[in-house]
């Protein structure tokens, strides 16, 4: 699954409850996230809910793997994912992963507040980003 | 309107019309995702009434100078019109001298002002401080900063798995090396209404002080502090439908006496030379700086406000809501209620098997309803129950029965979505 095809289905769903409930299967499909890596320091710190981040190198890309203890933000780090795993540092550092969230109608979620760790995780991808150029 | 077994059947009793007094709250006339607005998180900041908002703009737009300061007309009616805003919070608390009210930013700058100014002065190494385990952050902090100076000891006085202060164990703690008791009257995390008066009662037979935060006691009822008899007593004028940005610190006047200042600047002092500088008389001792005057006064109107509705017929009015509330969410699949003690204030704390707090949350905005998620700045009773976060509903003097139902209407659509 790619961004271009949360961005189709999106465009289907008339209802912000169908849209959430995709949002949810998101997060429930994404790859199993090891236990042991949900240590403070993979932690990307929000308020509410808890997020964990770890990455690989694979080759010149950057592959990301991502957790929360909330449906809906676990399925927003999936999106999150998405959008920028598997990419090369300069295509990282270059995404404007709010621009993609607005397409989509979710930008609320990434506005720099305490509620979730979502602005945070960017932030801290494109730093990771940065560090590898 | 008729009252069947506590609960309100229609938005009309004791001459409480909660429609009216909503349409006095400009904010409800919008809509939240074409939604009205259900808003259920006064206990984090409470709407403004219309007068409270009139009240500040006619002090900047009519009335504003600098107050304390200028010989001239307007200055002087408006230093008039800031001190009767003081009188106005001394009354309404049962102060003796309105030399005991000095106005802060909030509750936090108080609790900060008393560690740094009668911490410091007062408290020595080895002396105890007794906090509950709800504390809300602002009253923890500050005394942790004051313990890394002054190694001073910090306790926590437990409570049961229901959310109730356990006053025997409380009794327990004290003894001749507590210094001061520094605790919540109403816990903003679980509604708890602590047995303040037996608390302050037991600390001062200890020989103990007693600072109290009022922050979630003063939005829903009647505070006397000479009854009580509190040595601080600290509160927030926004969770009363006042403005941000002022608060309060009552003390009493033997202590603010001989506690020095807590910064310095203008309107403090009475005489300053580069050798000696003499301080302002209280309440101005504490008080640096130009003062948030529209916020003084703003907050005196909101005051107002509250007792022209009645705050027995507030306290009474938000009693009814949460005995409803608690009610109906027994009809939620997986409703788990975090802070069940027997004297509880407007404010409801839970989680829910189906879901993260987070997404309760998310899931409520959609219709327009707002709670507060997370640790609600008390990190430590979240420990203590040993989950991440809660979601909280809390009740205002303008929330109504349909707010409650459009509430738990929306906990049910939790379970749909996340089943």
């Amino acid at each position: 699954m790619n961004i271009e095809e949360v961005k189709e289905t999106f465009e289907f769903m008339d209802e912000w409850e169908d849209r959430y409930r995709y949002i949810i299967d998101l997060g429930r499909r994404l790859p199993e996230f090891d236990p042991g890596d949900q240590t403070e320091e993979n932690r990307v710190h929000g308020c509410t809910s808890k997020v964990w981040l770890v990455y690989e190198r694979d080759g010149d890309k950057i592959i990301f793997k991502g957790d929360s203890d909330a449906h809906i933000v676990k399925g927003l780090v999936a999106i999150i994912l998405m959008i920028f795993s598997g990419k090369t540092p300069s295509e990282i550092v270059k995404t404007d992963a709010k621009a993609i969230l607005e397409e989509l109608g979710l930008s609320q979620h990434l506005s720099p507040m305490r509620t979730n760790g979502l602005f945070a995780m960017v932030e801290r991808i494109k730093a990771i980003g940065t560090s590898f150029l | 309107m008729a009252e069947s077994g506590g609960v309100i059947m229609g938005n009309v009793t004791h001459n409480y019309n909660v429609e009216a007094i909503r349409s006095e709250f400009p904010i409800f006339e919008q809509k939240i995702y074409g939604k009205p607005l259900t808003f259920l998180d006064s206990a984090a900041s409470a709407q403004k009434p219309q007068k409270v908002i009139d009240a500040i703009n006619d002090c900047y737009a009519n009335e504003y100078s600098n107050i304390h300061r200028g010989g001239y007309f307007l200055s002087q009616a408006l230093t008039a019109k800031y001190e009767a805003a003081r009188e106005t919070v001394r009354d309404h608390i049962g102060a003796k001298s309105s030399k005991e009210i000095i106005f802060v930013r909030g509750a936090t700058e108080a609790i900060n002002l008393v560690a740094q100014s009668w911490g410091r002065k007062f408290l020595k190494g080895g002396d105890e401080i007794i906090l509950s385990q709800m504390e809300h952050h602002s009253n923890i902090v500050p005394w942790q900063i004051l313990r890394e100076e002054k190694d001073i000891i910090l306790t926590v006085s437990p409570i049961d798995d229901k959310g109730n202060f356990l006053l025997n164990e409380y009794e327990k703690l004290l003894s001749e090396k507590t210094k001061l008791v520094a605790i919540t009257h109403v816990s903003n995390a679980l509604g708890t209404i602590t047995p303040i008066r037996e608390i302050i009662k037991l600390a001062h037979n200890a020989g103990a002080r007693v600072l109290v935060d009022g922050c979630q006691a003063l939005p829903h009822g009647n505070v006397n502090v000479v009854d009580l008899d509190a040595d601080f007593y600290v509160f927030s004028g926004h969770k009363m439908y006042g403005p941000t940005g002022v608060g309060i610190l009552y003390g009493k006047q033997e202590l603010l006496d001989v506690m020095p200042p807590y910064q310095g600047g203008g309107d403090m002092i009475r005489s300053v030379t580069f050798e000696k500088t003499t301080f302002n008389n209280l309440p101005h001792k504490f008080e640096a700086g130009t003062p948030h005057i529209a916020g003084g006064i703003g907050f005196a109107a909101a005051i107002e406000y509250m007792c022209a509705i009645g705050l027995d017929n507030i306290h009474r009015h938000e009693k009814k809501l949460l005995d409803y509330a608690l009610e109906k969410v027994k009809e939620v699949d997986g409703f788990e209620l975090r802070g069940q003690a027997d004297d509880m204030a407007g404010i409801i704390s839970f989680t829910m098997k189906a879901a993260h707090p987070h997404d309760i949350g998310t899931i409520l905005d959609q219709d327009g309803i707002a709670i507060r998620t997370g640790h609600h700045c008390a990190q430590p009773i979240m420990d203590f129950m040993d989950i991440p976060a809660t979601a909280r509903a809390s009740f205002g003097l303008y929330n109504t029965k349909e707010d409650i139902d459009r509430f738990v209407a929306g906990l049910h659509k939790v379970n749909r979505i996340f089943a």
